[in-house]
């Protein structure tokens, strides 16, 4: 008898509890946001410039015309991409940091194969050299992989060097074998192709403005990342082997193999928005001049940032894209209405992730914070056990034992 | 002055002056020499974070902010030096730039439990946009400063070492300094009651709890150690270069985070992994200098050090393993 009253009591509140995480799906995230402006409110405010009038600018400039719309979605299109194979990489717990390594190994796989084909037809060498972006990313992707299904090997830490070793490969190949010879023989020792083939140009959408064919691209492969996680058997299993590699395992599912599948689709869509900022750049080739970080423009973190703003749905990772795309845009706006510098935006990314990364377990800590004041006060009836790692738990935020992980946290909600 | 050379590597361009070029150039005693010296000073700002890492990792945190950290550091000491002209004070400022991130960081990890490779990479991102943005709102146009360079040279007494060679003894006191970490952070792990606790904290946190070790507080102790020195390696580098650059550390931070499983989690070993990196980057500008290696395929040797360390990553984690609660976060009665 008691023993129902106790399972009904779970399962209700498991439905509670599955109704408040669908409501704060959405909110954790933008709540990380709004507090990441405010603390970027306070530091335009701290260097005399007008928050208000900053953030109105920075609006204005990234959203408050068709032209600017248009910028927002160029900028927001690597970041999709890379969001979106980051999706699909945290997913299956796979932290991929390799997302500028992937995007230079797409975007030089692209270029060669541009600088090979230069008389094939548009609607021939456009979709080749997109192919060959998510091929070469794809590569990069793969060898992490491997190297943690098979080797054990931290993936963190081999994306990592992974990124500074296509770099430098980005840098060799283009002041040696990829450079443009004509500029070379002119003086111009500059890392950089010569302008490729106008045929692989992505064509812009909207005359007079910058949009492109990328952003399309970009919400097609978020749609279809969503359906291969959400409506098949093998994104079933990448999430499965996310949540539980043990029980996967258990479940007879090929764990190594999901963890190289995930790894490589990750790296495949950064390789494509590799590709994508090569053909939709304004000097239409692969300039190196910067460095590696001046080409990528950073997207490889900056992807992980609208992934998580998005709450690592690849649906959600376009509207998220296109704001992270438009504070990118924006900042310059800023910086001329408020005189404040425009790195302002790369520092409120980062205060993005941390607080999304944090907010969720900050919403546990506030809830069992809460729990622990309710068993205070509901005297120690029948749960004595509960009340007593409640007490304990002082100290640190420990939850109780009786709590499985990914089980619903509801052991002081009952009497 | 040759492109692509600081006064970090001073020794180098000497040195060019005078030798010959190509492989018989490298191959003498003083290009050699230099090259060792050059090693040790890059290595310094590697050994101090990365030995600062290890402590953290040794409690089970791993903390990827490293190069953020360190570029806050170098903007704290290179501001703090221009305002004040003492590069001591730099120093401390460093100091505490990286104890006030770490402590931020302890909150978000230890505390809130948050995922550490992706709160890492926040911290990284902060860091990277903080120092831009604070050095384009305070300082604007690069102003060098004296930094610690001819400061606190230390040097040898004449006739006291029968070397020809000051330029492998003869670094600044902050080197020196670096170097003592090494013993010092191994006494401090293996020989202490804290240390002890570091470890059992990194291997069976669930253990150590029981038996009334507080996890929290050995990792919050760790990771503000680990950042401190993050900070302090940053402050090294703006002083020791002279000035502030947007992305100064150009990734220093990450390689020394691998330098610590390159160094299979001990200090003499992160001490030798720095000192292999470096002495293979130094080799490549002298190379480079001497011109064995021409622009393009240098950049192709630079990139040895990251591909080694995959190899070593590989080995290391086969062979040795990491400690059993790396980037686990702690709480009490759930098994991870």
């Amino acid at each position: 008898m008691a023993g129902t009253v106790t399972v009904d009591a779970r399962i209700s509140d498991w439905v509670v509890q599955r109704v408040v995480r669908r409501a704060m799906g959405p909110l954790v995230p933008l709540t990380a946001t709004i507090a990441a402006l405010l603390v970027g409110a306070a530091m335009v405010w701290a260097f005399g410039g007008d928050p208000v009038e900053g953030y109105r600018a920075m609006f204005t400039g990234a959203f408050g015309g068709i032209s600017e719309f248009a910028d927002t979605t160029v900028k927001a299109t690597p970041l999709l991409l890379v969001g979106v194979g980051i999706c699909i990489a945290f997913r299956a717990s796979v932290i991929n940091i390799g997302g500028e390594g992937q995007i230079i190994a797409g975007a030089l796989l692209s270029t060669v194969v541009v600088l090979a084909l230069p008389g094939l037809d548009r609607w021939m060498l456009l979709p080749l050299a997109l192919i060959a972006g998510a091929v070469g990313g794809a590569c990069m992707g793969f060898i992490p992989g491997v190297l943690k299904a098979y080797a054990n090997v931290n993936e963190i830490l081999s994306t990592i060097m992974l990124n500074i070793v296509a770099g430098y490969i980005m840098q060799y190949l283009l002041l040696g074998p990829m450079i443009d010879e004509a500029a070379v023989e002119a003086g111009n020792h500059i890392a950089q192709t010569k302008r490729l083939s106008p045929n692989a140009d992505l064509p812009i959408l909207l005359g007079g403005t910058q949009m492109n064919l990328g952003i399309v691209v970009g919400v097609a492969v978020a749609i279809a990342v969503f359906l291969l996680l959400w409506r098949t058997s093998l994104g079933y299993e990448i999430r499965a082997v996310g949540g539980s590699k043990d029980a996967s395992r258990y479940a007879g599912m090929k764990v190594e193999r999901r963890i190289v599948q995930a790894l490589t689709l990750s790296g495949m869509m950064s390789g494509l928005g590799g590709a994508v900022l090569v053909f939709s750049s304004v000097a239409h080739r692969l300039s190196v001049e910067s460095g590696p970080a001046g080409f990528t423009q950073l997207a490889g973190f900056n992807g992980i940032v609208a992934a998580l703003f998005g709450g690592l749905h690849p649906l959600w990772t376009v509207p998220a894209a296109i704001l992270f795309g438009g504070l990118l845009v924006g900042a310059n706006a800023l910086q001329r209405a408020v005189q404040v510098a425009t790195p302002l935006v790369v520092a409120l990314s980062g205060l993005v992730v941390v607080f999304v990364v944090s907010s969720d377990r900050a919403v546990r800590w506030a809830r069992h914070l809460g729990e622990r004041l309710d068993i205070g006060a509901a005297s120690d009836s029948d749960r004595t056990g509960s009340a007593e790692t409640g007490s304990a738990g002082t100290g640190s935020a420990g939850t109780g034992p009786a709590e499985a992980p990914g089980a619903p946290a509801g052991d002081g909600a009952e009497p | 002055m040759i492109p692509g050379l600081d006064s970090l590597d001073l020794a180098t361009v000497e040195v060019f002056a005078q030798a010959r070029s190509g492989w018989s150039g490298f191959f003498t005693l003083a290009t050699l020499v230099a090259t060792v010296a050059a090693a040790i000073r890059l290595a310094t700002p590697y050994l101090i974070a990365a030995v600062g890492e290890s402590v953290g990792q040794r409690s089970g945190v791993l903390n990827l902010g490293v190069d953020g950290v360190m570029l806050l550091g170098a903007f704290g000491a290179y501001y703090t030096t221009v305002r004040t002209g003492q590069p001591w004070y730099g120093l401390l400022v460093g100091l505490g730039v990286g104890m006030v991130m770490g402590l931020l960081y302890a909150f978000i990890t230890v505390t809130l439990h948050a995922e550490q490779g992706i709160s890492g990479i926040g911290i990284y991102l902060f860091g990277l946009g903080f120092s831009d943005l604070l050095f384009r709102q305070l300082v604007g146009a690069p102003r060098p400063i004296l930094g610690f360079d001819g400061v606190f040279d230390f040097t040898l007494p004449e006739g006291r070492l029968d070397i020809n060679y000051p330029d492998l003894y003869n670094h600044s006191l902050i080197i020196y300094l670096a170097f003592l970490l090494v013993p010092a952070v191994t006494l401090l792990v293996n020989r202490t009651t804290f240390g002890l606790n570091i470890r059992a904290v990194g291997e069976t946190p669930q253990a150590a709890d029981s038996l009334g070790v507080s996890v929290a507080r050995t990792r919050y102790g760790t990771i503000i150690i680990g950042n401190t020195l993050a900070g302090a390696a940053g402050a090294v580098l703006a002083l020791e270069k002279g000035i502030f650059i947007q992305n100064m550390t150009n990734g220093m931070g990450f390689i020394a985070v691998a330098l610590v499983y390159f160094g299979a989690w001990r200090p003499l070993g992160v001490l030798a992994g720095s000192l292999l990196f470096s002495l293979v980057t130094a080799a490549v500008l002298q190379w480079k200098t001497l011109g064995i290696l021409s622009g393009a395929a240098a950049q192709l040797t630079e990139m040895a050090p990251a591909a080694v360390t995959i190899i070593a990553l590989v080995v290391v984690t086969h062979r040795i393993g990491a400690p059993a609660a790396l980037t686990r976060p702690f709480r009490r009665g759930v098994e991870h």
